[in-house]
């Protein structure tokens, strides 16, 4: 007789659980309050990522297309995969000295790692973290950027 | 031609002279199951895809998402939009396999479900197929389908095919067992196995009403062994995604595959019809007792409509197990048979016939 | 010609039924390769396969300076990257015996907590999954979000923060950062009990697991089966409590230890630890101290010559740092000592005389990290 009632005690606690379980999907399923997800492409309008989101490397110009990089390199030494590479060029300035200004900042974005080593050491802050993340191509060669923009000169106080 | 909502048996027997007078009766009973057969293949494809996207609707509620939104409105044509992508799908053939068992292996899935549709009423007078013998007809019918299972995952020429189609042939045997035992208590209520026929006897009344705790339990075992006969729920190891792939239908792709994925949906539905109709009262409104004014407005709702919302439910609650709940084991899915319901669902018949010994039913 | 002669002398008898859960395979939580060998669906033998992710990290690390390796240590134990972050840095400050900042060692140990429990949320999630519970995964990942989102506030990135550099931190925290702590914690509190009751008290989940794949403690001891795994089997090897760095000297919690060492028991010793976490987050987050968010170092890191060791406590088990120096600016040689490694060869012994079923429940309960055994 024990057994029979351990029995039917087995099957009744097994329901018990199985019930308890049910409720909890239960309760979301009649509550869309509760669902989480977005509607992608239809709310870009509304969409704002963090301040600090690491979609990408740029180089912030100022509104007369002024950038604060210098050309040293230190960025290319620092970063662990080579996704950077400085071009320079010699110019000569109005009181006839020749200095090096930067031709070309390469900035391949198919390598980067977002390590974040490149923006910190930089000396003069010329780099930064921009928050563009759809950057889907489909030609690979579209993922090397050129980070500064054509005709851009660098910011008179920077070192 | 009557047509009338609530009585459909006017509009068939009209229908049914109409052809009588303007043809031989040999040509008219060919078109009359022409009309049938084109009909039942309609509601079939259609009501399959819309449980395929009332699924997907229902799993991304309960786990908080929105499910299929954006093909159609509200996402209704998503499940048309697979059809056609599996249609355009390469039918890839496999090198050593048996070709003809692994051709005919889909269609006798279809077929078992397609001759167990047959003989469900979906209201007075829509009853296709009307067998004095209905209960044990359907359940011998869909019995049929664990042979295309088997052969399915036997002609692969795939190790995990193989396993997966003798775990699923293990469960379906089994349990059809339960599925039996437990429809024969309502047998043994009603007295009669004829579908139209348990439907009539509840009109003062459900029997999982009237036959209080006995109905319930056969009820609760239909609804776990059914889930299992349908390869559904906790118990699809079958096909289990985490751990075999795709388990009998791995090797299947394009219409074939689609042809084991409708099967599995529309199995569903008639198991749920069939328990619509044999606990629930089928087309039969909520009746409480005879003659009085709650019948009355009862019945103002036409049958149809009574017997889409009793499935309807009998779905939601099929996929609500499907959706919580792990996967058993293929021993602990054998031993919850073995051992569990079929000594539960032997004692209720006991109990059931002594119950009608009694009369101490409703 | 290799091939041959480890079929022939590992899987023994010609009639086994031998199949192959290959490196794609929806449950084996990334690249691994398990060949099992059956009779009917019980498994005789179990070998594991690992290799197909190797990468070349310990290598790489050979031609980087000390702040450049820690972008590479992200990636070995995705699902605790900042742990991992941690413990190069801690090797290369107690090389360069420099004194941190309190405030960096607090935000660490902060940090450390949110990602166990991120980490084990997503573990709970697969965990499910892989049962066929499959309403799991979202509600654990949807808890998840709540923490990736502090990260994302304060970093930039959800996952791979590389945030730790040699000396302290890149930068300081957001401002919002403690307010955000407490939002989580009072949350995440409201929802662990459903996990309880969507999963640990269920009786499916419950036959699938007490008795299944039973870990002795002699056995966890000398396969070296750390983390939660091996304290479900009464192995004490907390880290945290055995040699603490950062903060954990100074916080109040509890080694979690269970004798069954099953699945059940390393199933419920990580849910107790989420607990604990959060525990320990309510003890210091309101007490950060103010102060530099780095100490001041060098622009070019040298260790001196020698060998360094520091060990930490993962999600997953007790991560080595050891570290070759020459007195260059690079290491002469790294060597990651990863507790997913020894984690894994244990299948091997605990799968026998279970069913397939089990094996994909034991992997779960093991908590593999497939990047972390090939580095």
């Amino acid at each position: 007789m024990r057994s029979v009632i351990n029995y039917i005690k087995e099957i009744l606690g097994g329901l018990r659980t199985l019930w308890a379980g049910m409720r909890i999907t239960g309760k979301y399923f009649v509550r869309p309050g509760e669902i989480v997800t977005q509607k992608y492409p239809e709310n870009r309008n509304e969409l704002t990522m963090f301040d600090r989101f690491k979609g990408e490397v740029i180089m912030p110009h100022d509104e007369n297309n002024q950038h604060r990089c210098t050309g040293c390199g230190i960025c290319q030494m620092n970063c662990p995969n080579g996704s950077i590479e400085i071009i320079t060029r010699k110019e000569m300035t109005p009181e006839g000295k020749e200095v090096r200004v930067i031709d070309k900042h390469v900035y391949h974005l198919g390598m980067c790692t977002f390590c974040g080593l490149c923006v910190k050491t930089c000396p003069s802050d010329a780099l930064a973290f921009g928050q563009d993340f759809e950057k889907a191509v489909f030609d690979p060669s579209k993922l090397t950027k050129i980070l500064n923009q054509p005709g851009s000169t660098i910011k008179k106080d920077v070192k | 031609m009557a047509f009338n909502i609530y009585d459909f048996t006017e509009f068939t027997r009209s229908i049914d002279t109409g052809l009588k007078n303007s043809m031989s009766s040999g040509w008219a009973m060919f078109v009359e199951y022409a009309i049938i057969g084109v009909i039942f293949l309609l509601v079939y494809a259609v009501l399959g895809l819309f449980l395929v996207y009332a699924e997907r609707r229902v799993c991304a509620f309960i786990q908080n998402r929105l499910g299929p939104n954006r093909v159609g409105p509200g996402g209704i044509l998503q499940t048309v939009a697979d059809l056609i992508k599996l249609l355009m799908k390469e039918l890839i053939p496999i090198r050593n396999a048996d070709k003809l068992l692994f051709n005919i292996a889909p269609f006798i899935v279809i077929i078992a479900s397609f001759m167990a549709i047959a003989a469900i009423p979906f209201a007075k007078g829509l009853h296709a197929i009307d067998f004095n013998i209905g209960v044990f007809y359907v359940i011998a019918v869909s019995s049929l389908g664990v042979v295309g299972i088997l052969l399915a995952g036997w002609s692969s020429n795939s190790k995990y095919s193989l396993i997966g189609s003798m775990r699923s042939g293990a469960q379906i045997i089994s349990y059809e067992l339960s599925v039996g035992l437990s429809l024969l208590t309502i047998v043994v209520f009603s007295g009669t196995m004829q579908l139209s026929g348990i439907i009539e006897s509840q009109a003062n009344g459900w029997w999982i009403f009237k036959g209080h705790i006995p109905a319930a339990v056969a009820f609760l075992v239909f609804l776990i062994a059914s889930t299992a006969e349908t390869n559904r729920g906790p118990f699809d190891l079958a096909e289990a995604e985490s751990e075999l792939t795709a388990g009998f239908h791995t090797e299947y792709s394009g219409i074939r595959f689609a042809f084991f994925f409708l099967a599995e949906y529309m199995n569903m539905f008639i198991v749920a019809s069939i328990a619509a109709t044999v606990f629930l009262g089928g087309w039969m409104p909520l009746h409480f007792g005879t003659g009085n004014a709650f019948n009355h407005v009862m019945d103002y709702i036409p049958p149809l409509v009574w017997f889409a919302g009793k499935t309807a439910f009998v779905v939601l609650i099929m996929m609500w197990f499907k959706w919580t709940f792990p996967r058993l084991r293929i021993d602990q899915l054998l031993t919850l048979e073995w051992k569990y319901l079929l000594p539960v669902n032997l004692v209720n018949i006991v109990i059931v016939a002594f119950l009608v010994l009694m009369g101490w039913h409703f | 010609m290799q091939e041959e002669i480890v079929k022939n002398v590992i899987l023994g008898e010609e009639d086994d039924y031998v199949i192959n859960m290959g490196p794609q395979h929806p449950s084996t939580h990334g690249v691994l390769r398990f060949e099992v060998s059956l009779q009917g669906e019980t498994i005789k033998k179990v070998i594991p396969y690992c290799g197909y992710i190797h990468r070349g990290i310990e290598k790489m690390c050979e031609r980087d300076t000390y702040p450049q390796i820690i972008h590479l240590t992200d990636r070995m134990d995705y699902l605790s990257a900042h742990i991992n972050n941690e413990a190069v840095c801690l090797c290369v400050e107690k090389a360069l015996e420099i004194e941190i900042p309190e405030r960096v060692s607090y935000i660490r140990t902060i940090l450390d907590e949110l990602n166990r429990i991120a980490s084990h949320q997503l573990w709970w999630c697969a965990m499910g999954m892989d049962m066929g519970a499959l309403t799991t995964f979202f509600y654990g990942l949807r808890d998840r979000e709540k923490i990736l989102d502090i990260f994302e506030e304060s970093f930039g990135s959800r996952l791979l923060h590389s945030f730790n550099t040699p000396g302290g931190l890149m930068h300081d925290v957001h401002p919002g950062f403690q307010k955000r702590i407490k939002e989580f914690i009072s949350y995440f509190r409201r929802k662990l009990p459903e996990y309880d009751q969507l999963l640990t008290d269920n009786v499916i989940f419950k036959e699938r697991s007490v008795g299944i794949g039973v870990l002795s403690r002699e056995d966890a001891i000398q396969y070296g089966v750390t983390g939660p795994s091996g304290r479900a089997s009464s192995f004490s090897c907390d880290v945290r409590k055995i040699e603490p760095y950062g903060v954990y000297d100074r916080v109040n919690f509890n080694e979690i230890l269970r004798t069954e060492g099953d699945t059940m028991a390393r199933y419920k010793v990580r849910i107790s630890e989420m607990e604990e976490s959060m525990k320990i987050l309510e003890q210091l987050v309101d007490n950060i101290p103010a102060g530099d968010f780095t100490a001041k170092m060098k622009a070019v890191i040298r260790l001196p010559a020698g060998e360094f060791f520091q060990r930490v406590e993962t999600a997953r088990g007790e991560l080595g740092v050891y570290i070759v120096s020459d007195g260059n600016k690079t290491p002469y040689r790294i060597k990651f000592r990863s507790p997913n490694f020894s984690n894994l060869f244990i299948i091997s012994k605990l799968a026998i005389g279970f069913k397939i079923a089990d094996l994909v429940a034991i992997s779960g309960s093991l908590d593999l990290v497939i990047p972390d055994i090939d580095r």
